[in-house]
């Protein structure tokens, strides 16, 4: 759109920020000292420099091919009035410079157009008038913003007579500017003429409507931002429903069983845990997700953890440093670790299970050692009755069946440790390196 | 090195070994410190004893009153609105850094001990960074709570197995990793990793020691060493922690 081929005062504005002022805040144009647009002084609250200066560099770059001048339009249209009004004081002193300085950046341009690239002032002038007029309408149209923000009001047009009629006597500037330009050019034949005036037309429009398409666009945006916020709600509502709200009911109904509420407890906590921090929960940013990680070992020792602390009311804690990708024989491990984990639940007579797993790769000879342990009653491996089969049959029989090897450490009053070691031949799992629990 | 560190911060440097360990318990949720105060007022047995001292519910009030009271030992939640523990950690300590720094001022600074709801290391690792000596589970019981505060107070670390293991992971070296920039800091020793094995499969300090044929007193060194460079190095899966996890 060539909206801002045109002069513009480059910088009006007034002081520089107060020093009080939050360090670097968002861009945001000015709505009380301003001068044109509150754009320089935006500018210059955002760098945290004196507005002067940022007014001094628009007329500078005005000079260069008119870039000061599109650069303060482009600003004027993409950047948002700042919301809420700061009080400003403009001096006289300071106001008078910001217009002179406008004015001068306006004379230079014009004067360096018209002597570098030969234009002529006529062509310039009435140009000049449909910037001047473009930018009565959008003025118009900041000030229709900070009446809907106030009132909740609608449409430009909202703030009565002199709103229209200044919208109006925009319109026609532009008009009388892009008129006249074409009159300039009368000497053209008569096809060319009625493109131009064509295309003239559809420019005055453009650059009229500006505005509106950008609020459109914004309130679009915005409109697409509250939707997401309120989804988000009903989910987190949905979730805190089915999970929290129902686990809070069933244990006043168990209120008499600390087992019971215990368990219930627990479970819910680590649910609870999982859709905020694990590697898919809520909490994570979703290029933070993980979506391998169900097919991981801490995944399934995890499960198998939950499993065993619903049935059995204990808790069980793994710990696993490094991971490894599932296949036969760590899933064989997985499930020893189970069985060894259920062997403490019912023997040890303790509600506390200690489960460590950690991944070993060295070159070549890549293994995981996990450990299940408890503190408590123990027993005498050698002596191991006949109702102890458990950990004999499953446990040994899965481990040596896929390569791995049990060793037991167990003395009466002293504890249980399991030590469960399964070779690796998998690769460590790709781009695992990111993710944390892997190694 | 880690041995002058221990030597560096004699427990109740001010006060006689026997006199009770003072407690100022921080928690936004006013239930959970009167039950804590509850228990730990009854005697949770053990010497020296331990008493609360004052409690707050908020980063402002802890701040103040830590300053006011001057207590021994902090108990502090970590996440609590306007920060959390750690916002508390940082207020109070100044500009001093964590860790070591702590050797100079031993007498007039507190000791910290975070109270998470769990054990998961992205709950407390923030807190630890900014100088906490360890932490515990608010399920805790109040016997451990005594002596998680008197280990705290004579200048040793509480890890827990599952912060163990999330250390170990973080020291771990990955192929292809960046080589560590402080040797020092960003590596540890064959027997920090031995002792931190241990506490990872949940062995007491005790235990570890037995196992490992060195005394209490030698695994006590090593895991204050292995807190010290938890605090300080600059390893990417430690200092991350600090800076991305402000999401509670």
């Amino acid at each position: 759109m060539s909206v801002p081929q045109t002069q513009r005062p480059p910088q009006p504005e007034h002081p520089g920020p107060g020093p009080g002022q939050p360090a670097r805040p968002s861009l945001a144009r000015r709505r009380s000292g301003r001068i044109v647009a509150g754009v320089a002084g935006g500018v210059a609250d955002h760098l945290g420099v004196d507005v002067r200066w940022v007014r001094a560099g628009f007329v500078v770059l005005a000079v260069v091919a008119w870039a000061g001048v599109l650069a303060y339009a482009l600003l004027w249209i993409f950047v948002r009035q700042e919301i809420t009004p700061v009080e400003r004081a403009v001096g006289r002193a300071e106001r008078q410079q910001a217009v002179g300085l406008a004015a001068l950046g306006l004379g230079v341009g014009l004067a360096a157009a018209a002597a570098g690239s030969g234009l002529i002032s006529w062509i310039a002038v009435p140009l000049g008038v449909a910037a001047v007029g473009a930018a009565v309408v959008w003025r118009e149209a900041d000030e229709a913003q900070r009446r809907r923000w106030a009132h909740g009001a609608r449409g430009v047009t909202a703030g009565g007579r002199t709103a229209l009629a200044r919208t109006l006597i925009g319109a026609v500037l532009v008009a009388v500017g892009l008129g006249v330009f074409l009159l300039g050019n009368l000497n053209l034949d008569q096809v060319r003429f009625g493109l131009l005036a064509a295309v003239a037309t559809l420019l005055g429009v453009a650059v009229l409507t500006v505005p509106w398409w950008v609020r459109l666009v914004r309130d679009l945006g915005e409109e697409r931002r509250a939707r997401i916020v309120t989804a988000e709600r009903a989910e987190i509502a949905a979730h805190l429903h089915d999970s929290v709200l129902q686990t809070l009911a069933l244990i006043q109904r168990q209120a008499a069983s600390p087992r019971e509420v215990q368990r219930l407890a627990r479970g819910q906590e680590r649910e609870l845990r999982a859709w905020l921090y694990g590697p898919n929960g809520y909490g994570r940013a979703p290029a933070e997700r993980d979506p391998h990680a169900s097919g991981r070992l801490s995944a399934a020792l995890a499960e198998a953890a939950a499993e065993v602390e619903d049935t059995y009311a204990v808790t069980v804690n793994p710990v696993v440093v490094g991971d490894a990708t599932m296949d036969p024989d760590v899933r064989a491990l997985v499930l020893a670790a189970r069985e060894a984990m259920v062997n403490a639940a019912k023997h040890a007579g303790v509600d506390e299970v200690s489960v460590y797993a950690e991944v070993e790769r060295d070159e070549g000879t890549d293994e995981v050692n996990l450990f299940v342990r408890d503190r408590g009653a123990g027993f005498d491996p050698d002596a191991v009755a006949g109702d102890r089969h458990g950990l004999a049959d499953s446990v040994h029989t899965r481990m040596r069946r896929h390569g791995g090897t049990v060793r037991l450490r167990s003395a009466p009053g002293e504890g249980t440790e399991v030590r469960l070691t399964m070779p690796l031949d998998v690769p460590a799992p790709a781009g695992a390196d990111a993710q944390e629990g892997t190694r | 090195m880690s041995d002058d560190e221990t030597a560096a911060r004699p427990p109740g440097t001010e006060a006689s070994p026997d006199a009770p360990i003072r407690v100022y318990l921080v928690d936004d949720h006013a239930l959970f410190r009167s039950g804590v105060r509850a228990e730990l007022d009854r005697g949770a047995g053990g010497e020296p004893e331990v008493v609360v001292a004052g409690e707050a519910g908020s980063v402002d009030e802890a701040v103040a009153g830590i300053g006011h009271l001057r207590p021994d030992v902090v108990l502090l939640d970590v996440h609590m609105p306007d920060g959390g523990g750690a916002e508390v950690l940082r207020r109070v300590r100044g500009a001093k850094g964590p860790g070591p720094a702590q050797a100079e001022g031993a007498s007039a600074q507190p000791v910290f001990l975070a109270l998470s709801v769990s054990d998961a290391a992205e709950d407390v690792i923030t807190v630890i960074r900014a100088g906490a000596r360890g932490y515990v589970t608010k399920t805790i019981s109040a016997q451990d709570l005594a002596d998680a505060v008197r280990r705290v107070r004579a200048g040793d670390a509480v890890f827990s197995p599952r912060l163990a293991g999330f250390v170990l992971d973080a020291f771990s070296d990955r192929p292809g990793a960046a080589p560590p920039i402080d040797p020092e800091l960003d590596q540890l020793t064959r027997r920090e990793r031995d002792v931190l094995r241990l506490l990872a499969r949940g062995y007491s300090y005790k235990e570890i020691g037995g196992e490992l044929f060195i005394s209490v007193k030698t695994v006590e060194t090593h895991v204050s060493s292995v807190l010290r460079k938890t605090q300080t190095s600059n390893r990417y899966e430690l200092s991350r922690w600090a800076t991305d996890r402000r999401l509670v």
